[in-house]
């Protein structure tokens, strides 16, 4: 699924940040990222279910889409997307999918409705696809405007909003899934209350030249430490998200991902997005497969691509596994047969050769705790 | 006496009489990140040189284990499958993976020293 061409390694605006902090720093969607920090994944795993996680994600693609002049941005991006985004409130965020013409999924993203324009986050991975698949269909209805170079700072856990608060007083009362403009250290950004760990949080879209600065003093706070990709993934496994390119990609569709609750219920009746056919289909008579969770008994981990057996038939594939430090334990998800794919079956994962026990369970793994107000 | 020898995947083997203690450096625990699982082999079982023998397991990803040299496994660390992170902390006491009954001793002679070990990890960076 890689679109990244080679060459050299971009950076985002925190890098030097993330060196002076001793980060292992990895070759990632064609960024130099870091994995983890010296005190490793599991720490910094259990500080941001804990305490308070930085992240940086500023490597994700920030556009912003401005209606042209008698047109509704809001329209035009529902050509693109299944997801209700003519609904948004101003200051109301949705999580929503570009889907293919099979109903297959381009990428996952979040919009954000400020009132007079849209903001969307789309996967690093794919931002340069996904932003000319967008000029290709909405050039003529929207301004459409990259900010790749813009800093995405994710402040994630229990104490986030008692620290971010510190800076922005506003931010403590937003609610999941909100928006706001806020100043931070002399900053115009945009905060909203989301992020990939499934616990309470923000995303912090500043300036470039103002990122560095605002990691700095969020990291100055006594409860915030930084936090890599490698503790990003484990985070977003507990709370059964999916990642782009693992869990869902252009052979998947939201139907079968359990993404169904992020189509809006006149946008199933109406359809207007790629694929629709397919998925008002499968709405109505059943995807034939489903993501489900995976609850492997022992310690062995079965990740991305392990076989899922039942009675000695292959019924599915696992699309993400791992360890869950939370629960001490190994967890995974995976697509298995419809008709195979009920809560309590037990299931074989094909670990190098050997079948692991295992359990289909609902997902998250770890409840989610966003401030709902 | 016993003595130490390395291979170029990182691990190492303590010699102490016919029998070698195998276990994973400091360097290789270091790059790997937290462990938190290992799969060790069954006592009994005989493997060539350079045969994956364990699994080591950190929190990104799976690590084959090779055997530096031929024998047949006469112990395994039983106490890693309840704490794994002997490995980080303790990679060549507490963190070793298994025994082997040397088959042919004279294979350690194609080890490294610990002096050409530290030169090789050096040649990495």
């Amino acid at each position: 699924m890689s679109q990244t061409p080679a060459g050299p390694l971009k950076r985002t605006p925190l890098y030097e940040l993330h060196r002076e902090l001793g980060a292992r720093l990895v070759p990632f969607a064609g960024y130099e990222m870091p994995v983890q920090y010296p005190t490793g994944i599991l720490a910094e795993h259990t500080h941001t279910r804990t305490a308070c996680g930085l992240f940086d994600v500023s490597h994700m693609g920030q556009v912003r889409l401005t209606a042209k002049p008698g047109q509704s941005a809001a329209a035009a991006l529902e050509t693109l997307v299944p997801g209700d985004i003519a609904g948004l409130q101003p200051g109301q965020q949705r999580y929503t999918q570009f889907t293919n013409d099979a109903g297959g999924i381009l990428d996952d993203l979040m919009v954000t409705s400020t009132g007079d324009h849209l903001l969307l986050v789309i996967n690093a991975d794919c931002k340069d696809a996904d932003l000319a698949h967008i000029q290709a269909h909405l050039s003529d209805r929207c301004e459409i405007e990259p900010m790749f170079s813009r800093g995405l700072i994710a402040l994630q856990g229990p104490q986030a909003a008692e620290v971010l608060a510190r800076f922005a007083p506003a931010v403590a009362t937003m609610k999941f899934m909100t928006g706001a403009f806020v100043i931070i250290d002399g900053a115009r950004c945009y905060v909203t209350r989301s992020g990939y760990t499934g616990g309470d949080g923000y995303e912090i879209s500043t300036p470039a030249e103002a990122a560095e600065a605002i990691a700095r003093k969020l990291l100055a706070a006594p409860e915030v430490k930084p936090i890599g990709l490698g503790a990003r993934d484990s985070l977003r496994l507990e709370a059964g998200l999916c990642l782009y390119g693992h869990d869902i990609d252009t052979g998947t569709t939201p139907t079968e991902a359990g993404l169904l609750w992020s189509i809006g219920k006149q946008r199933r009746i109406d359809g207007g997005f790629p694929g629709a056919s397919t998925i008002q289909e499968q709405i109505a008579a059943g995807a034939p497969r489903k993501r489900v969770g995976l609850l492997p008994e022992g310690k062995a981990i079965a990740r991305d691509g392990a076989e899922i057996v039942l009675a000695g038939a292959v019924v599915g594939k696992v699309t993400s596994g791992g360890f869950a430090p939370t629960l001490g334990r190994a967890i995974a998800m995976g697509y298995v047969e419809r008709a195979r794919s009920a809560a309590g079956t037990k299931v074989e994962l094909m670990v190098r050769g050997k079948p692991v026990p295992a359990e289909i369970v609902p997902m998250p793994f770890v409840k989610h705790a966003y401030y709902r107000g | 006496m016993a003595s130490v020898k390395y291979t170029e995947e990182h691990e190492w083997v303590r010699i102490e009489g016919d029998v070698g203690t195998i276990g994973i450096t400091a360097y290789a625990q270091e790059q790997l990140g937290d462990v938190v699982f290992v799969e060790v082999p069954a006592v009994g079982r005989k493997v060539a040189k350079g045969e994956s023998v364990a699994v080591v397991e950190s929190v990104k990803a799976a690590s084959d284990i090779y055997a530096p040299v031929a024998g047949e496994v006469v112990e395994a660390n039983a106490a890693l499958a309840d704490t794994p992170g002997d490995v980080n902390t303790e990679p060549m006491g507490k963190g070793w993976f298994f025994k082997l009954k040397l088959a042919n001793p004279g294979e350690l002679d194609g080890l490294m020293d610990e002096k050409a070990y530290e030169a090789f990890v050096k040649g990495l960076h």
